[in-house]
């Protein structure tokens, strides 16, 4: 019997537009309007000058540990551009750029760092999830969401991010397998970093991709240069576009790096070379984007301090809010508060009471809920 | 009132959620085609179709993970577990999501799933599937945890426990499902959840126990009520919130407590049981609470060591007459 070869082929593309030379490639190059590609601009330069300003906050002691961004501007920015607002985004723990993109108020991540409950809460009505800390958890749950659209006859499509560690985890292959059989409208965003924490790629994976392990699943793969925000919107555009038309999920892996720490409670120098971080400050998404738009006049010189004040209000309303109040320990903890609960409450609150404490507040009243999706069509599936 | 098994009342609390509300949809492993790996999805994937009778892949964590989300976004997924042996692989969706985003999220989202499958000793199914696993899931804050005994219970209390807006994990047993009740057929009966039930009523001592134990209980009941005993038994039926109320309630009444579980006893359910009933109700004892438990050690496969692992009614009398002072008998 000979060996044959099996159909199909695999394909897999990278996809380049914008180089760190400025090389650009017209016929690829996507039609954003002047006024997205300046907000683009501004989401991302507000993603950097955050990350930098939570840094400082962070190392005196003003807000906990977190997970800077620094160099992951564009392939989040440029994913989370192709979303509407009824779409869903489920992010990991390095997505700051693009929640704030989303609608999460700045101070409302400072508070999460912070350790208030409130920093957990969307907008009612916004369609985002929470951070998310075991790694590749989020996953299954953006299948579950995307079944929910599916079910109902929304037209959502949801976005998840994570990062080239999270490939390992037994959740990341159970969810594509799962969006193949079902051919659920989710985009998967890895954010390939290089390091999963002192975890090298090449540690995490003898694959040379991480776009090929879709493949596996029946699913398209694409890696793009992470850097390269035009390279990374086309890419979300045309998976988001599939996946509204009701032809399945994506992954896309972007080729990114971090440039700084793994979370404020790491020193990077430890486990990799100044030579590669060098390297790769060569190819920083934001010097790449800022040549482009300044080749096209779409420069606004006052943004900078505009986004700095932004941050800066934010800042002082965090800093405003009085410490979280001991007796919410028990709120939320279920959709109802069981009596045994309530009676650790009360307990609590008269202790404070007697030693001088003012009176507690009522149990939080949950604000509206942030799952709007009511009312749709039922059709399909 | 109609009799029925077990596994129909479940069927029929299942079908009538599904017709009461569109958003109650059943996944798992083998639950449409082959209508669930012990029948009590029978017939469901024909009348509600495959978008609300999901077959998945095998994969545990998978499955529990994509209910989580349908789940937080509105709908009301009924997850099943072929055994809750299994449940373990999904552990860390379970408690560290389905348990945990209504907290973290200061109440934005919630996740109104019910995990359901048999679990605990069941007949020559070995260590790695006979183990009674509500021990795992109790200890968390945010889950609740039912373990319903009579056929009346496994329609009430999966209601109810779909209809609640907060995870529940609904343990059943491959033993139990055969086993025959009267079940009410209104589809408006339910069980509310953090109720315990006074099975049979005593005033020398009192008996907690559920599922399989709670039927040899009775047994040792009638048996001891020959000797002039008066035994009180309580089932709990929720885990997570538990009814201490009841419970404490029969306590002062007999002053005298036993706890019967299957499982092994270190830190199981007795333990918590003969400590708060310890804190509240110390003064109403006349005698130390006795547990009377699976022995510590994974289940034998063998059928002569599963019996002995396992609370006998020797054992559980032997119990009840120490508290009662009544060894000779
Ligand atoms: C299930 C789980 N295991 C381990 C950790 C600890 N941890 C946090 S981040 C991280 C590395 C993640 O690497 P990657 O997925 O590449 O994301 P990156 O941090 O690079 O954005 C690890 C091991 C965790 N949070 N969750
Ligand atoms: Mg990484």
């Amino acid at each position: 019997m000979p060996r044959t070869v099996l159909e199909p082929r695999f394909h897999l593309e990278h996809l380049s537009i914008l180089d760190s030379e400025g090389h650009l490639d017209t016929a690829l190059e996507p039609k954003l309007s002047p006024e997205e590609l300046k907000s683009l601009y501004r989401a991302m330069v507000l993603g950097r000058r955050l990350d930098e300003r939570m840094v400082r906050l962070q190392r005196q002691g003003r807000i906990g540990t977190f997970a800077p961004i620094k160099g992951q501007e564009a392939s989040q920015m440029g994913s989370a551009f192709a979303l509407r607002p009824t779409d869903w985004m489920v992010p990991s723990f390095r997505e700051a750029a693009a929640m704030v993109w989303r609608g999460w108020p700045i101070e409302k991540l400072l508070l999460f760092f912070a350790g208030y409950v409130e920093g957990g809460q969307p907008a009612p009505g916004q369609r985002d999830l929470p951070i998310t800390i075991p790694v590749a958890t989020q996953l299954p749950h953006a299948v579950g969401l995307a079944y929910a659209a599916q079910y109902r006859g929304d037209d959502a499509v949801v976005m998840v991010f994570f990062g080239d560690g999270a490939t390992s985890e037994g959740d990341f292959h159970e969810a594509l397998n799962f969006a193949g059989v079902w051919q659920v409208p989710v985009v998967f965003v890895c954010q390939n970093n290089q390091w999963a924490i002192s975890v090298p790629l090449k540690k995490q994976t003898h694959s040379k991709t991480i776009a090929q392990k879709a493949l596996a699943y029946g699913v398209p793969g694409v890696q793009v240069d992470g850097n390269d925000i035009l390279a990374v919107y086309a890419a979300a555009r045309e998976a988001v576009d599939r996946a509204r038309a009701a032809d399945g999920p994506t992954l896309i892996e972007c080729v990114t790096y971090r440039l700084g720490m793994h979370t404020t409670a790491d020193d990077p120098t430890k486990y990799r070379s100044e030579e590669e971080v060098k390297m790769w400050e060569q190819k920083d998404p934001l010097t790449r984007f800022t040549a482009y738009l300044k080749e096209r006049n779409l420069l606004d010189p006052g943004l900078e301090q505009q986004v700095d004040d932004e941050i800066g209000e934010a800042v002082r309303r965090f800093e405003a809010t009085p410490p979280a109040d001991p007796r919410t320990v028990f709120d939320h903890v279920y959709a109802e508060m069981p009596p045994h609960l309530r009676a650790q409450r009360e307990e609590l609150a008269r202790r404070l009471e007697e030693a001088g404490t003012p009176p507690p507040p009522e149990p939080a009243a949950a604000p509206p809920r942030a799952t709007p999706m009511r009312g749709q069509r039922l059709t399909r599936r | 009132m109609a009799v029925m098994t077990y596994r129909e009342a479940l069927n029929m609390a299942l079908r009538e959620e599904m017709r009461r509300d569109g958003r109650v949809f059943v996944i798992g492993e083998e639950v449409g085609l082959y209508e669930g790996a012990y029948k009590v999805t029978q017939g469901l994937l024909k009348e509600f179709g495959p978008r609300r009778v999901v077959d998945t892949p095998i994969c545990e964590s998978g499955f529990t993970g994509v209910g989580i989300g349908a789940a937080m976004v509105g709908l009301r997924p009924v997850v099943e577990m072929m055994t809750f042996n299994f449940a373990i692989i999904a552990l860390d969706q379970i408690v560290n999501t389905a348990a945990k985003l209504h907290y973290m999220s200061g109440g934005q989202f919630n996740v109104p799933i019910v995990i359901r499958g048999p679990g605990g000793p069941a007949a020559q199914l070995a260590a790695q599937h006979s183990q009674s696993m509500e021990t795992y899931f109790y200890h968390v804050p945010g889950l609740k945890v039912v373990r319903p005994t009579t056929p009346m219970d496994a329609k009430g209390l999966l209601k109810s426990s779909i209809r609640d807006d907060n995870p529940v994990i609904f343990i059943e047993s491959e033993t139990l499902y055969p086993v025959k009740g009267e079940v009410p057929e209104d589809p408006d009966f339910v069980i509310p959840l953090g109720k315990a039930v006074v099975r049979r009523e005593g005033k020398d001592v009192t008996v907690i126990a559920y599922m399989g134990m709670m039927y040899r209980a009775m047994e040792v009941a009638e048996d001891l009520a020959k000797e002039g005993l008066s035994v009180e038994l309580v089932d709990p039926r929720t885990l997570r919130p538990m009814d201490t109320e009841t419970i404490i309630g029969s306590v002062r009444k007999t002053h005298r407590l036993v706890v019967v579980e299957a499982g092994a006893g270190f830190a199981g359910m007795g333990s918590e049981i003969a400590s708060f009933v310890t804190e509240q109700a110390f003064d109403d004892l006349d005698a130390p609470v006795e547990r009377v438990t699976g022995a510590n050690a994974p289940m034998p496969y063998a059928r002569n060591l599963e019996k002995l692992k396992t609370p006998s009614k020797d054992k559980i009398a032997a119990a009840v007459r120490r508290v009662c002072g009544a060894n000779g008998g």
